[in-house]
C-alpha cells in the first residue's frame, strides 16, 4: 500500500488508464474453447474470431481492410479498361423468420445489396443458398422466395444462381439463407472507415433500432407491444444519389449487428481519430427508445437493417444531410457527430443529460438488466 | 418521450450541480454511496459525474445482483443444468457470469440448455410446454427481484406445475449496507439508498443507518436528475449536521414499503443462517431459501448440489471495491488481467458492476462540466 501514496491519485489513475488503452490496442486473442453466441453478436468476441481464426487463415490484401465488401480490381477487355469489382457474402438466420416490416427473404436481399452499396457499388447479382429443415412449410418458402424476387426488383438486381439443402428435422431453424453479391464499383469511388479525418462530420440515414426491437418484440418473449416495424430496405438508391451529388463522402457503413455504435467504433479504430456524437441529434422512435429503455439496452447498439452511417468531409456535411434527407429513405437522416483528433480510437457520446461517456464496444449481444 | 425527458433536464440539471457546489465546505471532502447498481448504472450512462464538483466523490456499492453472487454458486448452477432433462432459466445479465469453469454461455456451448427469460414467470411457461424436462429457475437478486420469484412459486403451486423449482440465491441489502457500516477501514458520509429494492422492503429499514452510525440516507429514483437531487438531498443534510432517512423517490416508493411483495416473500421464503458473498465474505442472515412448505420448488432440495466454494481469486480487489474502499481503477488487475472480455471479479462482468462501468464509461469522468461549478447559486 505504501506505492500508493508515491503518486498522487490522479496519475495513477491515469497510469491505470494508459495501461487500459494499450490494452486495447493489442491483438486480441481468441481464449473460448468452444464458439458462444457472443461470438455472433458482431461485438468484440465476433472481432476477436475474425481475426484470430478467419484473418489468420486467409489473410491477403483484399480481405485485410476487412469491409462489408471487398474490392476486386478485374482486368477489362481488350481496349485495357480496369474495371473494380465488389463482392461481398453474408448468411441470415433471423428468428422469427416473419416480423412485423418484412421476412427473412427480403433481410437477406437487401442485406446483400446494402452490403455492396455502402462498399460504393452498383449491385448488380446474387446467389442465394438455402437451408431448409425437413418438414418446413412449401408455403412458406414460397412466401420468403417471393420476397426475396420482390425486394430483388426495387434493388435491381438478379438472383442469378443458388443452392438447396434439406437437413433433419432439429438440424436447422426453418429456413436459413446464404447469399453472395456482386457489384460494380465506378470509378474514382473510394470509400473506406480508414479514410475518416479529423473535422469530419459523421450521419446516420434515419432513425436507429428500430430493425432490432422489432425482432426482439416479435419473439414474443417479453410480452410488450410496440408500433414499430423492421426498418428493412435496400440503401443502392440512396448511396448512389449521396455519392453522385457529394464529393468528400469518405465511407458508408450500414448499421447491422453490434449497431451504429459497433460502426463508429471501427471507424476511430480503422482511421486513428476520435468520434463525438452528441444524444440529442441521434434520431431514435418513441417506440424503440420506450422498449430499450424497458429493457435497460442501448439503442446505438441495436440493428438497423436499412440505416446507413456516414462520414463525409465537414464542409460537405450539410450538402450531403440534404440529399439524404430528398430520398424517402434518408427522410429523417441527421448529422449526429463528428470526427476529431482525440481520444484516438474512442468514441465518445455528449449525453443529452449534459455529461459525457464512452461508447465502447460490446463483448457481445446487450444482455437486459435484472432491475 | 414522456416519463424520460423530463428527468433528463440539463438545464435542471445545472441548476442542480449549483446548488450541490454551493454547499461544499471549503477544504471537506465528500464520499457518498450509491448502493445499488442500477443507480451506478445511471451515473455512467448519463455522465452524472461531470456535474459534481472535485470534493464530491461516488462510491459504488454492493447492489449490483449478479455481482454478489459468488463463482461456487456459478459452478452449482451449472451443475443443476448439467443433470438429465433440465432446463435452466436465468435473467440475462447472469450469462457471462464466470463461474470457476466458465460462464452460463460456455456451459451452452458444453451442451447445457440455460435460456435467458425476461420474468420468472416465462419459466412456468417454459415447463408447461416441456412437461417432459425439470425446469430450474436461477433466482437471484435483492427484495427487489424476490417477490417476483415468489409469485412464480405461489403460481406453479396453484396451477400445479410440478416440474418447476428454483434454485435461490435471492439476498437482502440491509445486512451487506452493515457489513459495510461495520468495516473498520471505511469512509462515508452518506448513502444513495436503493431505490428499487425500497419499494418493497420501504424506507425504515434504513432508519438504523442514520441513527446508530450517524449517516444520512437518501432513497433514490433511477434517472439521472433523481440522483443529482439526491446527491443534493445529502449534502443539504451534511450541511446542516442532520442524518435521517429521506424518500427523493416518494412518486414510487411507499414509506412503508410494498405489504403484498413482503407478504409473498415472507409466505415461500425464509432466512438463511448465512450465505457468502463475493468480495464480502460470508453474511449472517444475509440471504433467502425457499421455506419447507414448499420443498417440492427447491431445486436444493430436488437435486444434489454439489455446494462448491470457490475462493474469489487473490489478485481481484472486489471485496474492497465493493465496500467502497478501493475505487475500481485502484485494483491491481482492473483494465489489465481484468476486463469486461475476460472478467476476474464479478464487479467487471454485469453492466452495472463498479468496474465493468467505470471500464465502459467511466474512463472520462474527469472532465467536468464547466457550467456546472461556475453557475451563481440564486437565493429564493
Amino acid at each position: 500500500m505504501t506505492e500508493q501514496r508515491v503518486l498522487p491519485a490522479g496519475d495513477r489513475e491515469q497510469q491505470v488508464l494508459d495501461r487500459i488503452e494499450r490494452a486495447r490496442r493489442r491483438r486480441p486473442k481468441l481464449r473460448e474453447e468452444r464458439i458462444t453466441m457472443s461470438h455472433g453478436a458482431g461485438g468484440k468476441a465476433t472481432q476477436t474470431l475474425i481475426e484470430a481464426i478467419f484473418l489468420e487463415a486467409f489473410r491477403n490484401p483484399l480481405l485485410e481492410p476487412l469491409e462489408d465488401a471487398a474490392r476486386l480490381p478485374v482486368t477489362g477487355d481488350k481496349a485495357g479498361g480496369a474495371v473494380t469489382m465488389a463482392l461481398t457474402t453474408d448468411s441470415f438466420v433471423v428468428s422469427p423468420l416473419f416480423f412485423p416490416g418484412g421476412n427473412i427473404g427480403d433481410l437477406a436481399v437487401n442485406g446483400t445489396v446494402n452490403d455492396l452499396a455502402v462498399a460504393g457499388a452498383t449491385p448488380m447479382y446474387l446467389s442465394a443458398g438455402f437451408i431448409l429443415e425437413e418438414g418446413f412449410p412449401v408455403a412458406d418458402l414460397t412466401r420468403i422466395a417471393e420476397s426475396m424476387r420482390d425486394a430483388a426488383a426495387v434493388a435491381g438486381v438478379a438472383v442469378v444462381t443458388g443452392d438447396t439443402k434439406v437437413v433433419q428435422k432439429g438440424k436447422a431453424d426453418g429456413c436459413y439463407i446464404s447469399t453472395a453479391g456482386v457489384g460494380a464499383v465506378p470509378a474514382g469511388v473510394d470509400l473506406g472507415v480508414a479514410r475518416a479525418r479529423p473535422g469530419d462530420k459523421v450521419l446516420v440515414s434515419g432513425p436507429i433500432g428500430d430493425h432490432g426491437v422489432t425482432i426482439m418484440l416479435a419473439r414474443g418473449e417479453l410480452d410488450i407491444e410496440a408500433d414499430v416495424v423492421s426498418d428493412t430496405a435496400p440503401l443502392a438508391g440512396l448511396v448512389a444519389g449521396l455519392l453522385g451529388a457529394v464529393p468528400g463522402v469518405r465511407a458508408l457503413r450500414d448499421a447491422t449487428r453490434g449497431g451504429v455504435a459497433t460502426i463508429l467504433n471501427e471507424i476511430a479504430k480503422a482511421a486513428d481519430v476520435g468520434v463525438l456524437i452528441a444524444e440529442n441529434a441521434i434520431p431514435v422512435r418513441d417506440p424503440v427508445r420506450g422498449a430499450a429503455e424497458l429493457l435497460g439496452i442501448d439503442p446505438l447498439y441495436v440493428a438497423c437493417e436499412g440505416r446507413l452511417v456516414a462520414v463525409v468531409a465537414g464542409e460537405r456535411a450539410e450538402q450531403a444531410l440534404a440529399t439524404l434527407r430528398a430520398h424517402p429513405l434518408g427522410a429523417q437522416a441527421a448529422i449526429i457527430g463528428e470526427v476529431t483528433a482525440e481520444p484516438v480510437g474512442l468514441v465518445t457520446i455528449k449525453t443529452a443529460f449534459g455529461g459525457t461517456r464512452i461508447v465502447d464496444l460490446l463483448v457481445g449481444d446487450p444482455l437486459p438488466r435484472i432491475c | 418521450m414522456r416519463f424520460v425527458d423530463e428527468f433528463r433536464d440539463a438545464d435542471k440539471a445545472r441548476a442542480l450541480a449549483a446548488r450541490i457546489a454551493a454547499l461544499c465546505e471549503p477544504g471537506r471532502q465528500y464520499k457518498l454511496m450509491e448502493v445499488c447498481g442500477g443507480h451506478t448504472h445511471t451515473i455512467y450512462k448519463h455522465g452524472l459525474e461531470d456535474y459534481l464538483p472535485e470534493s464530491v466523490t461516488l462510491v459504488h456499492g454492493p447492489g449490483c445482483p449478479v455481482c454478489v453472487i459468488p463463482m461456487g454458486r456459478v459452478d452449482d448452477a451449472i451443475h443443476l443444468a448439467s443433470q438429465p432433462d433440465v432446463i435452466m432459466t436465468s435473467f440475462g445479465d447472469m450469462m457471462r457470469v464466470p463461474g470457476s469453469n466458465g460462464a452460463f454461455f460456455d456451459a451452452n456451448a458444453r451442451g447445457t440448455n440455460i435460456r435467458m427469460v425476461y420474468s420468472p414467470l416465462d419459466s412456468l411457461k417454459i415447463a408447461k410446454s416441456n412437461p417432459d424436462k425439470r425446469v430450474v429457475f436461477m433466482a437471484i437478486g435483492f427484495e427487489t427481484t424476490a417477490p417476483s420469484t415468489a409469485m412464480t412459486v405461489l403460481r406453479a403451486r396453484a396451477q400445479g406445475i410440478a416440474n418447476f423449482s428454483v434454485f435461490c440465491n435471492h439476498v437482502t441489502i440491509i445486512p451487506a449496507i452493515k457489513a459495510i457500516l461495520d468495516s473498520p477501514d471505511l469512509r462515508l458520509d452518506g448513502f444513495i439508498g436503493p431505490g428499487h429494492v425500497s419499494t418493497v422492503i420501504g424506507c425504515r429499514p434504513y432508519e438504523f443507518i442514520a441513527k446508530s452510525y450517524g449517516k444520512p440516507v437518501v432513497v433514490a429514483g433511477f434517472e439521472p436528475l433523481d440522483i443529482l437531487q439526491s446527491i443534493y438531498m445529502l449534502m443539504v443534510q451534511l450541511h446542516e449536521g442532520r442524518s435521517e432517512v429521506e424518500n427523493q423517490y416518494a412518486r414510487v416508493v411507499p414509506w412503508d414499503g410494498n405489504p403484498v411483495a413482503l407478504k409473498a416473500i415472507g409466505e415461500t421464503m425464509e432466512l438463511r443462517p448465512y450465505f457468502e458473498w463475493r468480495g464480502l465474505g460470508f453474511i449472517s442472515h444475509s440471504a433467502l431459501r425457499m421455506r419447507e412448505a414448499y420443498a417440492g420448488f427447491d431445486a436444493e432440495r430436488l437435486f444434489e448440489v454439489p455446494g462448491v466454494r470457490v475462493a474469489d481469486p487473490k489478485a481481484c480487489q472486489c471485496g474492497e471495491v465493493l465496500k467502497g474502499v478501493l475505487k475500481p481503477w485502484e485494483c491491481k488487475v482492473f483494465g489489465t488481467a481484468c476486463t469486461p472480455e475476460t472478467p476476474i471479479g464479478t464487479c467487471m462482468v454485469s453492466p452495472e458492476g463498479a468496474c465493468a462501468a467505470y471500464y465502459n464509461y467511466g474512463r472520462l469522468t474527469r472532465q467536468r462540466v464547466p457550467e456546472a461549478v461556475s453557475i451563481e447559486l440564486s437565493r429564493p
